[in-house]
């Protein structure tokens, strides 16, 4: 019974379709209250449209969404959802302090300006991330390493029960990347976690859980998927490597 | 005083105009605001009323639009073309002569009759209330849609508010420096702005002290050399906005090699 009590978000039977394009295929999967879950898969593969179908954000053709015991968009005010990386004006007039407090802008309400007690908020998730000293900087001016664990920070504010991650290290340096996975295992105590990416080989160390998303989820489960699972969610050859014990594996398989 | 109302509207409403790229949107909005003076002239009411009718609904169909298809800019330069056709059958249909037409394309700051003041001062009113209703929302849309989807603003009425107001913004211009110059006047202050301030609040201030400042040195210009008064505002206004553009980029510039040194 413990397994049914902490599950938080269940996915049923899922298919998406997107501009008649079929994106994601009979989707089960159940995410709990402690797991701290690596999405992989090919690029195209539906990784991005999951996170989305969570969020509500996509609507799926067929089957059905729970997240917190109700629709994703009851759901997803208990989200803290940090998206791809870069996807926003760099030019944009607006402080790091204020590009948090965006985290808290729909649960405050309309006609309501942000509370002292927002503003503490933010504060509090600014130190988290370790940029206190930056919340009257422009946005644009920090580096993308910053600029991440700002959003990453605009997640925390409204104190997220679950964390979605979109390839949160995707376009970041080796170094930033080490800071970003070090900031969510000390998260990872206080709420799930799913973290989207291609390179299985990073994640490995920190997660889990594993969940191989090709259109159709491939394998999910604790254990490292093997080379064939992969094999046959990427249906190509890859190049595979594996930072988690100190060695590297690298090999290409057949077609 | 013209001037100064169509400032406030233009700095405030053009700011977000500037930072969500909506430019081509606002252009699509006042050029169907054409086919609402025509309407006036033939049925004979304020042709400023009939141009905040289509106006703002054009701007509510540009909304839906949006939401519904990946191709708005196709659809806006529809209402576009068709706002303008519709207003010039209009008026061929209306008998007789159009006396202020022109000043409508291309505005005349110095014939506002002391009623289009009063209306102008309304509409400032209503744009400025609102955007401090919804301020947070406004720039929460404008940085991120999807993301502000996610915290549970309700982003397709935000915005529709933020359009309505942006036909709002047109009617005001319109007075000032007509349909076909309002473009200008809604982003060369705030892009001008854009490039000095890191802060919306800023951005709002100094795009209406720009804005301020175009218009009015506009007019003194156009008097002193006998021009006409919207199309000196916009010359000013993108002469002055190329100039800060050169000595911003040759500031960073500058900045980059110290540092590379």
């Amino acid at each position: 019974m413990k397994g049914v009590r902490n599950e938080i978000v269940r996915l049923e039977d899922v298919w998406v379709y997107l501009e008649d394009t079929l994106v994601l295929e009979a989707i089960d999967l159940t995410i709990h209250q402690n797991d701290y879950i690596g999405l992989i898969g090919p690029n195209g593969g539906g990784k991005t449209t999951l996170l989305k179908v969570i969020l509500g954000l996509i609507e799926p053709t067929r089957g059905t969404v729970t997240v917190f015991g109700g629709t994703p968009k009851e759901g997803r005010k208990r989200i803290g959802y940090i998206p791809q990386y870069a996807q926003f004006d760099r030019e944009f007039p607006i402080s790091v302090l204020d590009t948090v407090l965006m985290g808290r802008a729909g649960r405050r309400g309309l006609f309501r300006r942000y509370t002292e007690e927002d503003i503490a908020s933010a504060e509090k998730a600014l130190q988290t991330v370790e940029l206190s000293r930056y919340r009257d900087k422009q946005i644009g001016r920090l580096s993308g390493g910053q600029i991440q664990r700002v959003f990453i920070a605009r997640a925390l504010v409204s104190n997220p029960d679950l964390l979605l991650l979109d390839e949160p290290t995707a376009s970041v340096d080796k170094y930033i990347e080490t800071e970003v996975y070090d900031l969510l295992d000390e998260l990872q105590s206080k709420m799930a976690i799913v973290i989207v990416s291609h390179d299985i080989g990073v994640i490995s160390v920190h997660v889990n859980k594993f969940a191989c998303l090709n259109h159709r989820l491939f394998y999910c489960g604790e254990k490292k998927p093997n080379l064939e699972m992969i094999e046959d969610a990427y249906k190509c050859p890859i190049d595979f490597i594996s930072h988690g014990k100190k060695h590297r594996v690298l090999r290409r398989g057949k077609k | 005083m013209a001037g100064v109302l169509a400032s406030i509207a233009c700095g405030m409403v053009g700011s977000f105009v500037v930072v969500k790229r909506m430019v081509f949107i606002s252009g699509g909005i006042s050029h169907s605001a054409f086919g609402g003076i025509g309407l006036g002239y033939l049925a004979g009411f304020n042709p400023v009323l009939g141009a905040i009718i289509f106006a703002i609904l054009s701007a509510l169909g540009i909304g839906v639009i949006t939401e519904r298809t990946r191709r708005q800019d196709t659809a806006i330069g529809i209402l576009w073309a068709v706002g303008m056709a519709s207003g010039v059958i209009f008026i061929g249909l209306s008998r007789g002569y159009a006396p202020d037409l022109f000043t409508y394309l291309f505005g005349n700051i110095l014939t506002v009759p002391s009623s289009d003041i009063i209306l102008m001062l309304v509409l400032d009113g209503i744009i400025i209330t609102t955007i401090l209703c919804f301020y947070k929302e406004f720039i929460a849309i404008s940085f991120d849609e999807e993301y502000a989807k996610t915290t549970g603003i309700p982003v397709h009425l935000v915005n529709l508010i933020l359009l309505c107001l942006i036909a709002l913004t047109i009617v005001v211009l319109i007075r000032v420096v007509g349909i076909i110059l309002v473009i200008a006047l809604l982003t060369i202050p705030s892009a001008t702005a854009n490039q000095f301030v890191s802060d919306m609040r800023r951005l709002f201030w100094l795009s209406i002290l720009l804005g301020v400042v175009f218009t009015i040195s506009g007019l003194a210009i156009s008097y002193t050399l006998n021009l006409p008064s919207g199309a000196t505002i916009i010359i000013l206004a993108g002469v002055i906005f190329a100039i800060s553009s050169a000595v911003k980029s040759l500031i960073s510039k500058r900045k980059s090699f110290d540092f590379a040194s």
